[in-house]
């Protein structure tokens, strides 16, 4: 069964033709797109590693399945940078020391990106540990990470204000 | 991973058709289905893509004062809708304390409903289960079994519904419509799963091919918005199930309840509706004496299952937490940890 999907990814249009419907959207992006900066770690939704923007939204991408996403807009950790400019969110977490092993940052850093703009959680650190308790980390860099979401949100907050002015 | 066809349906009438034939399943964002899959625990021969079904999507407010919930408007999006939120706080409070943002990004309100128990013998292929593999024994019944149920089960299943938007559901009388061979049908969302008996592979009153399209809340469930809560202690206090939780929704006049809603999750196969309770807290004094009443009424029938006694009384206690704190009134904003015993008004407690 050969089924043709088009995703756009990192704002680039992508034809894909998928052999297997079973291939999810984590297996594409790593095996199939060569962008393994999405990391696989449980592969069952449990642990956040593998969190991608999908149309906007942080999900899972070991629990989607590519073919039922035709269309989608897709954002990954290898999109979020201007160039050689870090996203105020990667800035965040080197200056805040928020990883130790790295496995877990690049979920870390979409889930935080999808957290703020949602913003639902503002700088209030119960929330923002509230709003990233689906990103595990096994070196235990929460208190860092939690300060990172904190910085970030602030800066991108006030770039949206002078954006709005 | 089993290998599967793939269909993705347009129209409700072609997933119907395509669904019904033997080994096939609906897939919505497929959070708990490909997490059963990837394990092995179930292997359907055909999945039926029900995303792109037009007009399922909308949260709509009907002429009588209901409303109604599209099966594919997202777990999230519901729960911060500032309309829904404010008119049926427990149930946005209850979606928020389900799963992790990226899993409530992704999920479905049909999904919520459908999504299996996360028994551990259910999910281990090595094991005896009777729900997933009928007649070959049900190994919880000797096993870690502390986080199984209390009412309503029988000695074939154990297991426990593991959904939280489903509690405040069926205390709110919430209706479940559905497509299927033979037209459009609803049902009590009270009446959608059912309790294991000898067959506990029967999870739901749903027929080969029927497909919920939404879940309708009536006029009535409005009328709690000044005083509810969904409570519900887990063993960290985010991303993970209940270990009991309860729905509670109150009418008070001049100090008196003139209308009670309660239900239970994590006790039985089903969210369980406690009518007993209810009966005891309407016409009485809203405080203490009724709610400990109405505690003790929710939980007679109740009895352990294994190594599980504990959660009979932690029921009666939160249940009691809940009648408290809707009785207080609704809280503007939905704490920091949502549903969590351990928030309080100076703040929330990360333990």
């Amino acid at each position: 069964m050969n089924l043709s999907i088009g995703l756009t990814v990192n704002g680039e249009r992508r034809d894909i033709v998928l052999d297997d419907p079973r291939v999810t959207l984590l297996d594409l992006l790593r095996e199939r797109l060569e962008l393994t900066g999405t990391k696989k770690g449980c592969d069952r939704g449990q642990c956040g590693a593998c969190t991608i923007l999908v149309d906007g939204k942080r999900i899972n991408a070991c629990l989607a399945l590519a073919v039922s996403h035709d269309g989608a807009d897709i954002l990954t950790i290898e999109g979020v940078a201007n160039g050689e400019h870090l996203h105020p969110v990667q800035a965040a977490f080197i200056a805040h020391d928020g990883f130790q092993c790295g496995f877990c940052t690049p979920g870390q850093i979409m889930s935080a990106i999808g957290l703020i703009a949602e913003g639902h959680a503002g700088d209030d650190s119960e929330r923002i540990r509230e709003g990233m308790s689906g990103n595990l980390c096994r070196c235990g860099a929460y208190a860092g990470i939690t300060e990172a979401v904190q910085e970030a949100q602030k800066i991108l907050g006030n770039t949206r204000t002078e954006r709005a002015a | 991973m089993n290998r599967f066809d793939y269909v993705r349906a347009t129209t409700a009438a072609e997933a119907v058709a395509a669904a019904s034939a033997p080994g096939a399943a609906y897939l919505a964002s497929g959070t708990n289905l490909l997490d059963l899959m990837k394990g092995g625990i179930v292997r359907p021969s055909r999945l039926v893509d029900v995303t792109r079904l037009p007009g399922l999507d909308r949260i709509e407010a009907l002429a009588d004062g209901s409303l109604r919930i599209g099966a594919m408007v997202g777990n999230a999006d519901l729960a911060h809708d500032a309309e829904f939120a404010k008119a049926y706080p427990a149930i946005a409070e209850a979606l928020l304390s389900g799963a992790s943002a990226q899993l409530r990004n992704a999920a479905t309100v049909s999904g919520n409903l459908l999504q299996r128990t996360r028994c551990g013998y259910f999910y281990d292929t090595a094991s005896r289960c009777n729900k997933r593999a009928p007649g070959s024994g049900c190994d919880a019944r000797g096993g870690d079994n502390r986080l199984h149920a209390i009412l309503g089960w029988s000695e074939a299943c154990i297991a426990t519904h593991p959904s939280d938007f489903c509690v405040p559901l069926a205390a709110f009388d919430a209706v479940v419509e559905i497509e299927g061979r033979n037209g459009h049908r609803e049902v009590a969302l009270e009446a959608l799963h059912r309790l294991p008996g000898d067959m506990p592979e029967q999870e739901s009153a749903l027929e080969p091919g029927d497909l919920i399209v939404a879940v309708r809340l009536p006029a009535s469930a409005r009328t709690f918005a000044a005083h509810s809560r969904y409570l519900k202690v887990r063993e960290r206090n985010s991303y993970a199930f209940a270990v009991v939780s309860a729905a509670a929704g109150l009418v008070i006049d001049s100090g008196m309840i003139k209308q009670a809603r309660v239900a239970l999750g994590g006790v039985a196969a089903k969210p369980w509706r406690a009518r007993a309770a209810e009966a005891q807290l309407e016409g009485s004094a809203a405080g203490p004496a009724a709610f400990s009443r109405a505690a003790q009424a929710a939980l007679a029938e109740a009895k352990p299952s294994g190594d599980n006694a504990f959660k009979i009384e932690l029921a009666q206690r939160l249940i009691v937490r809940a009648l408290v704190s809707a009785a207080q009134g609704t809280s503007e904003r939905i704490p920091a940890l949502p549903a969590s015993p351990f928030s309080s008004p100076a703040g929330a407690l990360h333990v």
